[in-house]
């Protein structure tokens, strides 16, 4: 149902949001996780996630949210709730959590099949760069869909680890969304912390959280926040926690009023939203893929090299001499503290 | 009943647009219905063909077609030498002829796009470093120094310019040049002039002024908003630069971000060498230390020099104390994209895909939007050589221009192209261009 140009500029106003969710189906992520009898199974997750889109559609019926799965092997859109039929089951779930995990499942069993081959032991990364790539794809096509849209935000939930192979690619992403002026929310649910999403949130001036407790995962994510009007806000915040805490948080030892990622991009800035916990800017050097403080950069590539070398390996050009061209001040002062390596 | 609702004040959100500032403006009341066609202009989607019959323009094939031609007349298919780290001086004429109104609203107001501009400079070369310069009343001046963040410069040209005298060419050449020889030989150096001024009122020999810079290497352009200058031209095609003059503001826009994007490199110019870069840790919020770039203690949030521990405010900046380069790997980032780019999509068409008995795709893999036009007939798409997914053609012209992934490669861990890679080659209707990489390697 595609409304007409002047019934659309009646109804999109600032705070309609268009919410991308990148859900990590990762089996070897969920096997761990399903092993460690403490964290998360992946049923409970998914009922966190169905209740928090419910509570954005809840927010504004108008709200668009869009589920992309990252698996191991592939990415699908899975849910896109403009193309929702209303249509209520034999045993009485709407239409909307049917669809989404009868295609969940279908994905989750198609990634299965197309890794028979493979046998990964440990920790092992899911295609991230895949989903936040067609994630920005559809939200280019929301932007070319006329002036008045709503305001697209990404939030990825992810549980698998970074995977290096996958640094350039999600970089790209992160630097067209920044250009689009899309933020990249994260929650990350596995044991680690993640630089790329870090980096991500860090970037396009999203939020990044690592929840300590995450039977209360639904807490973390919602949150009602989309009238303006400050004094509607603590009422209404109120009464929807209430609700949700009735129905929902039966398993929630979490007391905290954590609100997060439910919220619109206009009333971001009249919340106290989680301060960053720093991020780590270090570069990795192409050689040895160490973490260096300092070191050198081919002019032409722009490689990242741990020590000095006499060819480029990405580009093949050959070097000049190395000191000549550095800047005065650099050749001035003798380093103290700088490492030596063995090798010249 | 229109007068006496637009007396109402606007309280409300969504019925507010009974008293949009178009309605005061207009005088007249406009209903609602008509509100919609207001800006209206549906007659200039419409062309004449050769039978004098009205026709509408096909927007989106046009644009694609255009896309696609230059993207073939660019040499950027291949992974060629770019000249990475371009220390970049802009020119702004403001002479009186800066001033004339055959740009709306002035020659002068394109500020706006020189800020566009240097948003787009820094994008595309996050190492790069710019300097503005202008010219008014036969002499130049800097107005900002070689800096490598965008916000001190796009200052400088909010505050206010007069227009006045003439304009110099050799004046602006000089200083630039004067500045420019202080730049290490691994760096690019280029001149960009936007000249209004019909003419130029020179002290001395402006032939050797242009010797002079050719021999120091430094590549001139001009942009220019009047009629074509001999000198200006002769100034171009000794160094190497590009001169284009523009017709309309939309025009200018767009040659002025061509200028944005890192230019080849000749092979005599970049000297490679390897320089010395720190990667400073931001600090944690709360820790107290004195900023070495502002001499004055500040609270949380800067980072940290690794070879001297001093504090600077933001990156990319030089360390004042020790004099090391320092980035953060984003920055580096944002240059990977040109030494690793997307494949080339190639076009296909619907009917080879069905002699081959294969389904035509009904979304594009990137969007999720319909192929087919409406109708059920199967529109324009591209494929993927790598992994052959199909893309629509606003999603190629995005993922070629901004994205610089490609969804499907992205998507898919091992890639099994459905149909073989060579056939598909084949199936493009019109020009292929062969690229670089050879897709049947990267598939297996």
């Amino acid at each position: 149902m595609s409304p007409a140009p002047s019934v659309a500029s009646k109804l999109y106003a600032d705070d309609v949001s268009l919410l991308m969710v990148l859900v990590d189906t990762n089996p070897f992520f969920w096997g761990t996780a399903a092993a460690n009898s403490s964290s998360l199974s992946f049923s409970s997750f998914l009922s966190h996630v169905l209740a928090f889109l419910n509570s954005i559609h809840l927010v504004n019926q108008l709200n668009h949210v869009v589920v992309i799965a990252t698996g191991f092997n592939s990415c699908q859109c899975v849910y896109d709730s403009s193309e929702t039929t209303n249509r209520i089951s034999d045993d009485g779930l709407p239409a909307v959590y049917l669809k989404l995990l009868h295609n969940l499942e279908e994905f989750v069993n198609n990634d299965e099949k197309m890794c028979k081959n493979d046998f990964q032991t440990g920790l092992t990364s899911s295609l991230l760069s895949g989903s936040l790539s067609m994630a920005l794809c559809y939200i280019q096509r929301v932007f070319r869909s006329g002036p008045l849209h709503p305001q697209p935000r990404i939030l990825c939930i992810q549980g698998s680890p970074d995977g290096p192979e996958q640094y350039v690619a999600i970089m790209n992403s992160i630097f067209s969304a920044q250009r689009s002026m899309v933020p990249i929310d994260s929650c990350v649910i596995g044991a680690q912390h993640s630089a790329f999403l870090q980096q991500a949130s860090y970037i396009t001036g999203g939020v990044y959280l690592k929840p300590q407790h995450l039977d209360g995962l639904f807490q973390y994510l919602s949150m009602v926040l989309s009238f303006n009007d400050m004094t509607l806000i603590l009422h209404e915040m109120q009464a929807f926690l209430f609700l949700c805490l009735a129905v929902w948080a039966l398993t929630s030892t979490c007391s905290q009023m954590q609100t997060v990622f439910a919220t619109d991009l206009h009333s971001r800035s009249v919340l106290q939203l989680p301060k960053p916990v720093g991020v780590d800017f270090r570069a990795s050097c192409f050689c040895h893929k160490n973490t260096i403080d300092m070191g050198y950069i081919c002019s032409v590539c722009l490689s990242i090299f741990c020590e000095h070398h006499k060819k480029c390996s990405t580009c093949g050009s050959v070097f000049g001499q190395p000191q000549a061209d550095a800047s005065k001040a650099d050749r001035k002062r003798k380093a103290p503290g700088s490492p030596r390596h063995p090798r010249a | 009943m229109n007068s006496s609702k637009r007396k109402r004040s606007n309280g409300d959100g969504d019925e507010d647009e009974d008293y949009e500032e178009e309605d005061e403006a207009n005088g007249g009341c406009l209903q609602a219905w008509e509100r919609a066609y207001a800006d209206d202009r549906s007659w200039e989607s419409l062309q004449g063909d050769e039978s004098s019959l009205l026709r509408p323009i096909d927007n989106k094939a046009m644009y694609h077609a255009q896309y696609r031609r230059r993207i073939r007349s660019s040499p950027s298919t291949f992974r060629i030498q770019k000249g990475l780290i371009p220390y970049l001086y802009i020119v702004v004429d403001l002479s009186t002829a800066a001033s004339e109104m055959d740009f709306k609203p002035s020659r002068m107001a394109l500020q706006k796009n020189v800020e566009a501009f240097i948003r787009e400079f820094f994008d595309q070369n996050p190492r790069g470093q710019l300097g503005l310069v202008f010219v008014k009343d036969g002499v130049a001046q800097c107005l900002t120094e070689l800096g490598g963040s965008p916000d001190s410069h796009i200052k400088a040209l909010m505050g206010k310019l007069e227009c006045s005298g003439e304009a110099s060419l050799q004046n602006a050449l000089e200083l630039v040049h004067d500045y420019l020889k202080q730049v290490p030989s691994y760096g690019h150096r280029e001149f960009l002039i936007l000249y209004s001024a019909p003419s130029t009122r020179d002290p001395e020999d402006i032939m050797e002024t242009i010797q002079q810079c050719k021999k120091s290497k430094i590549r001139c352009s001009v942009v220019g908003l009047s009629s074509e200058i001999f000198i200006c031209k002769h100034l171009c095609q000794e160094t190497g630069g590009l001169y284009s003059i523009a017709l309309d503001e939309s025009h200018l826009k767009e040659l002025l971000l061509e200028h944005a994007p890192p230019p080849p490199a000749m092979a005599e110019f970049a000297i490679p060498s390897l320089i010395k870069m720190g990667f400073p840790q931001r600090a944690a919020e709360g820790v107290v230390s004195i900023c070495s770039c502002h001499r004055e203690p500040k609270v949380g949030g800067g980072y940290t020099c690794p070879r001297c521990k001093a504090r600077v405010c933001e990156l990319p900046t030089e360390c004042c104390i020790c004099g090391l380069t320092l980035v953060s790997s984003p920055h580096l980032a944002r240059s990977y994209h040109h030494l690793f780019p997307v494949t080339l999509f190639s076009e296909v068409s619907p009917s080879y895909l069905s002699t081959l008995q294969l389904r035509i795709p009904k979304n594009c893999f990137g969007c999720q939007q319909s192929l087919l036009n409406p109708g059920n007939k199967p529109g324009l798409f591209v494929a993927c050589p790598k992994c052959s997914q199909y893309f629509c053609l606003d999603c190629d012209i995005y993922i070629h221009g901004s994205l610089h992934n490609c969804p499907g490669c992205e998507s898919l861990r091992h890639s099994k192209p459905v149909i073989d890679a060579e056939e598909l080659k084949f199936a493009a209707a019109g020009n292929q261009i062969s690229t670089a990489v050879s897709p049947s390697a990267a598939a297996q």
